[in-house]
């Protein structure tokens, strides 16, 4: 009987250990949300280009029919989550805590909920080449779920520029209230095993590494049941810390090494992949199915009853919130992801996008939202920070307005991830300022850029001046030379005649760039 | 929705405050405090009372005069913590304005000027202590016997009032040099270690807090549990505290092995004057000392060195005070080299870079 890999696990830096709030919804099963009345589906669901659009207002679609094609080497498409008829492409506000509008696809299901012909999947999926399994990953629009978005077959396309050895399958799922992964993992098991296996085949790699939480026991035994037979697959069980599932510190936990700075995980031979991906990576090849819904759990203190939730993509906020009982009482903060690096969600009617794994509706007494205090230098942000850096000198930095002094402190390093400001006793709202920092340095880089191409288009345009100018300049001094030989000439010829008049014939059209 | 401006996450955060850390600290110092006040009686109360006042009072001026708020700097415990911590280590019969002078000096100067909480160089309360000691080494060196209140040589209320504010007969009465005073003196007669430990107050008198000396320097015992409690609710690390005790304890030892006669013993050293007092509350002072663990390491180790330096070769029988503001000011310098290493960087802030073999670099 297979059981926790016995593997010797290696110890991060920092961390903290929130109130994991797991239990509101971890025993809730995976429940399919009844069809939405409209779904808004955006193009941009991804990092990298927005899908480009393929269908019309008043169109007709079915379940799978492709929306919007991926554009450019990062890009992802979107498909229709369900048969109906196409009500517009326009602006509609994003999934982001800025609210701004975002190209979006509006669809109002027919309520039939008819497959597209094409979605057929592959009988014996494993027989397929590494090449044809990440065009058909690509093809399903299947990005990273864990909430970074990035598309999963350019990962999948990494061993052809890395040496890679290691698949990682991210089941830390860290971020408190949050149990998405943990029910997939609990419910559909072989799901996730054969889309990891499919991953792994698309990597080339031998060693796929399973990391799971030691505080979700059940689905480490669900998947270890599962994974029986599959020698080359370890079920390895995680220190339950945050942030344990940021990938490279998951990397650094199990194999050891870290990853150097600005590189990927890549660079020391590991490609690390997120639960629900794998799940979506099975249902997109072995049933054609393209990425069209996901689990979301919808939790927090101010939820009447929290649940895990099997939604289409596009479906408003508001519907789930509706599902769920609605709120106790007005929630402080509603956040889409986990309460440590979640962002707000602007309004309920945004749509549930391909990153989102999570809604929460946070009490006032979840939030412990405080009055900002001075800072104490306490030295709790440098014992909490995984990434060995100096919050409390950074932040200074940043309010003195001397960003450069913050990068030298790491600035760039920092993973976002909220520890520090999760046990500064002052409250002080430390992601805040180095979001800031890094916002106000990408537009310090931007307008550098633009200056030095306006400076190089003006020095251009000033050189190209001049040598039009050089060359009138010699052209008129030629002219002038010519027509003093000449007027020699003929003075000379006929001393007695008057000088001729020159003039009609004069000016010619120079070279102009 | 909540009305609340856009902040970045996270929107969890630990139970924590500044009240919340200053409280631990006060909750920690609390049993040595009690033993204190118990064995020097009414006088020592009454000082310590005054001491916290003044510093209070101090507080609440100078956020008058800033156009701070009252109430959250106030409640925040941090200027009742100071006078706390200034009133462990006046002479506990001292008169009424050593406390007074000492609570205005600890907050404005120590504290205020620099801009307030989190903003000073230097520990408040050891700055007062410092400029006290400077300015009135009589009154700050006339130490007392204990005598516990209650007991039937104990002044009463009245008698304190006498004490603290007027001059009493009593006073000098009771009067008796702490440990490591006397032995300071009696080396300085020719006197050897051993025998003038047999005038000096034993090693059970110190972990127990019989011996005379200041409000903190009581009860090695009760300030080491509170110090415990500090680490285990990880209010301060073990850094500074074991490497100030360790460094020592080291040169004690060397010292006392070279030369038995002239030089106490580590034990000696640990439990007497203000070492526990100073390792576990007053050099881990959180505003005051590094962030870094290795630059706690660094501090904690030179305040060690500092104080025994002082300790034995300086004209001062005690040198806690000295010790901890001179680390104060290396503690930019500390803060500035000592930093942990960037995750997938060097210590030189390179990124890591693995050979083929997958050794690093």
């Amino acid at each position: 009987m297979a059981g926790i890999a016995n593997m010797r696990l290696f110890r991060i830096r920092g961390g903290v250990h929130p109130e994991d709030h797991k239990r509101l919804s971890a025993e809730q099963d995976i429940e399919n949300l009844p069809m939405p009345t409209l779904l808004h589906i955006p193009l941009q669901q991804h990092i990298g280009v927005p899908a480009e659009p393929l269908v019309r207002r008043g169109q007709v679609v079915r379940k799978g029919q492709i929306l919007a094609r991926s554009q450019g080497m990062i890009s992802a498409p979107v498909h229709a989550p369900t048969s109906g008829r196409i009500m517009g492409v326009g602006g509609y506000p994003a999934h982001h805590s800025s609210g701004l509008l975002v190209r979006t696809i509006t669809l109002r299901p027919d309520g039939y909920d008819e497959w597209d012909d094409d979605c057929e999947g592959v009988a014996e999926p494993f027989a397929l080449s590494p090449e044809e399994i990440a065009q058909q990953v690509a093809e399903a629009g299947i990005v990273g779920m864990g909430g970074a978005t990035f598309p999963s077959a350019v990962k999948l396309n990494l061993h052809k520029r890395y040496r890679l050895d290691t698949l990682v399958i991210n089941g830390a799922e860290c971020e408190p209230y949050l149990t998405c992964d943990d029910r997939l993992m609990r419910e559909r098991p072989e799901n996730v095993r054969d889309g990891v296996l499919l991953m792994a085949r698309a990597l080339g790699v031998k060693q796929i590494l399973f990391a799971i939480e030691n505080n979700k026991p059940e689905a480490q035994s669900a998947m270890i049941k599962a994974v029986e037979g599959y020698p080359e697959l370890q079920v390895v069980g995680l220190p339950t810390r945050y942030p344990m599932g940021s990938e490279k510190h998951l990397v650094q936990t199990l194999i050891g090494k870290e990853t150097p700075a600005r590189g990927l995980t890549a660079d020391i031979g590991v490609v690390v992949h997120n639960i629900a991906t794998a799940a979506a990576v099975n249902d997109a090849l072995r049933h054609g199915r393209p990425l069209l819904s996901r689990v979301v759990t919808v939790s927090g203190g101010a939820i009447r009853q929290p649940r895990n939730l099997h939604v289409l993509i596009g479906t408003p906020l508001d519907d789930l919130v509706k599902y769920c009982g609605g709120f106790y009482d007005q929630p402080a903060r509603l956040i889409s992801g986990g309460p440590m690096m979640g962002q707000p969600v602007p309004s309920l009617r945004v749509p549930v996008v391909k990153g989102s794994n999570g809604l929460l509706a946070l009490s006032e007494e979840e939030v412990q939202s405080r009055e900002q205090m001075p800072c104490i230098r306490c030295a709790s942000c440098v014992k909490a920070c995984p990434c060995g850096l100096f919050p409390l000198s950074m932040a200074a930095h940043i309010r003195a307005g001397s960003l450069e002094a913050s990068v030298e402190l790491g600035l760039l390093d920092c993973i976002a991830c909220g520890s520090c400001s999760y046990v500064c006793p002052s409250h002080i709202p430390l992601v805040q300022y180095f979001n800031y920092a890094k916002g106000e340095l990408a537009a310090r880089q931007r307008t550098q850029h633009k200056q030095r191409e306006t400076k190089r288009l003006a020095e251009a345009r000033t050189a190209r001046m001049e040598a039009i100018k050089k060359a009138k300049r010699e052209a008129m001094a030629k002219r002038k030379k010519e027509m003093a030989e000449k007027k020699a000439r003929e003075t000379a010829a006929q001393e007695a005649t008057a000088a001729a008049s020159s003039t009609d014939k004069q000016p010619k059209e120079e070279a102009q760039a | 929705m909540s009305d609340e401006p856009l902040v970045a996450g996270p929107y969890a955060h630990e139970r924590s405050s500044i009240g919340r850390t200053m409280g631990l600290v006060m909750l920690a110092l609390l049993p040595a405090t009690a033993l204190s006040l118990y064995q020097f009686g009414w006088p020592a109360i009454l000082l310590f009372l005054l001491t916290i006042t003044s510093a209070l009072l101090a507080e609440s001026g100078s956020l008058y005069l800033m156009g701070k708020p009252q109430k959250p700097f106030l409640l925040d415990g941090s200027a009742l913590l100071t006078g706390w911590l200034l009133a462990m280590t006046l002479p506990p019969w001292a008169p009424w304005w050593i406390g007074v002078l000492g609570g205005l000096i600890a907050i404005v100067i120590g504290k205020q000027v620099f801009g307030g909480i989190g903003q000073n160089l230097f520990n408040p309360a050891m700055v007062a202590r410092v400029a006290l000691l400077i300015s009135f080494p009589l009154q700050m060196t006339l130490f007392t016997t204990p005598v516990p209140l209650f007991s039937p040589q104990a002044p009463g209320l009245l008698e304190s009032f006498h004490i603290i504010f007027g001059r009493s007969p009593m006073y000098d009465a009771m009067s008796s040099a702490t440990p490591l005073g006397h032995i300071k003196t009696e080396l300085s007669r020719g006197i050897t270690v051993d025998q003038a430990m047999g005038g000096a107050d034993s090693i059970d008198q110190l972990l127990l807090g019989t011996a005379s000396g200041s409000l903190g320097e009581i009860s090695a015992l009760l300030i080491l549990v509170g110090g415990l409690l500090l680490i285990w609710k990880r209010v301060i690390s073990w850094h500074i505290p074991v490497a100030m005790l360790g460094t020592l304890a080291l040169l004690a030892t060397i010292f006392h092995l070279l030369d038995p006669l002239h030089y106490s013993g580590p034990l000696f050293h640990l439990l007497s004057g203000g070492a526990m007092l100073g390792a576990f509350f007053i050099a881990t002072d959180l505003v005051t000392s590094p962030v870094s663990s290795r630059g706690q390491l660094v501090f904690g180790a030179g305040c060690g060195a500092l104080v025994y330096i002082i300790r034995t070769f300086a004209g001062y029988p005690e040198g806690v005070a000295f010790a901890v503001l001179l680390m104060n000011a290396c503690t930019p310098l500390i803060d500035h080299y000592l930093r942990p290493r960037i995750y997938g960087r060097d210590r030189r802030g390179e990124p890591l870079s693995y050979t083929d073999s997958g050794e690093e670099a």
